[in-house]
């Protein structure tokens, strides 16, 4: 018996949520980034689910390509993080609300 | 059996979550995030993306969670933060309304129908072979210009995360082998006259 993709689907919609109120809530800049992450793993989990529903692959060779995309945007933030802590110790998002440093 | 598997791996997923969410210290929230992805990672075994669950536990899991502790621990901002000041008025409650917003507004459009395409446009998912090879199968002729300029976007990730970690010599922090050059260049203006 298994389980019918809908409950799949409603998972990972509550999994966006959470990491979308993550996202608002946080104030430190690493947790918003990690909560990004959340999100994109309840899209990866609805696409393997859609991939499994509709017998088709293509879902699942989508979720590649938002794993590589992911890494290489975990990267560039983590670089421009390490770059902004450099600059001023104690950086939270509410402090960093000038384009120029 | 399957029940199960979608109970536990779900209810690790959430818990998970909303510890990173909650956690007062990064670090647990990096821990938490392991925990999510790893049911995740479940999940997609659940569903017969044997291929996708190996990844998401290699680079996720394993690369990306590192490179989070790493800078977390690089920085020394592993100290606890207070989550209950609120510097936004109103801030957590709309944030909540809002993120309840977007939770309803996905079950609401749920309550037709989920899916509604058109089944094995790509190719199968099921049926005979395995997982790996009918990802590879879409993957290398389908997608295969996709493939290609994801390589190039991993090149440009590389170059820009060198160029944006690297300190240069105009930035704020300077670093000793200059200051000590400009010293010792003051001295010797100093002494010269």
């Amino acid at each position: 018996m298994t389980v019918p993709g809908p409950w799949y689907l409603g998972l990972a919609a509550i999994l966006f949520s959470v990491g979308a109120l993550g996202l608002l809530v946080r104030r430190n800049v690493l947790v918003m980034f990690m909560c990004v992450e959340l999100m994109l793993n309840a899209v990866n989990l609805t696409f393997v689910t859609y991939a499994r529903m509709l017998d088709d692959i293509g879902g699942q060779v989508v979720v590649f390509f938002v794993l590589v995309v992911a890494a290489a945007e975990v990267v560039v933030g983590l670089a421009i993080i390490v770059a902004i802590f450099r600059r001023r110790a104690d950086a939270t998002a509410d402090d960093i609300s000038l384009l120029r440093g | 059996m399957d029940w199960f598997i979608f109970v536990v791996a779900g209810v690790a997923t959430l818990v998970g979550a909303l510890g990173v969410v909650l956690s007062r210290n990064p670090v647990h929230s990096a821990l938490m995030l392991v925990l999510t992805l790893f049911a995740v990672a479940v999940l997609f075994v659940a569903q017969q993306a044997h291929f996708l669950a190996a990844v998401q536990v290699i680079v996720y899991a394993g690369a990306i969670v590192v490179l989070f502790l790493f800078v977390i621990m690089l920085l020394g901002v592993d100290r606890t933060e207070d989550i209950r000041s609120e510097p936004l008025v109103a801030q957590r409650p709309l944030a909540f309304v809002v993120s309840m917003l977007v939770l309803l507004e996905v079950l609401l459009l749920a309550r037709t129908t989920w899916s509604a395409g058109a089944p094995s446009i790509v190719g199968p998912a099921s049926g005979p072979g395995s997982n790996i090879q009918k990802i590879a199968g879409a993957l290398f002729t389908r997608y295969l210009l996709a493939f290609e300029v994801t390589s190039v976007l991993l090149v440009i990730a590389v170059v820009g995360a060198v160029v944006l970690a690297r300190r240069t010599p105009s930035s704020g922090v300077r670093s000793e082998q200059e200051s000590a050059a400009e010293q010792a260049a003051e001295q010797a203006a100093e002494s010269a006259p």
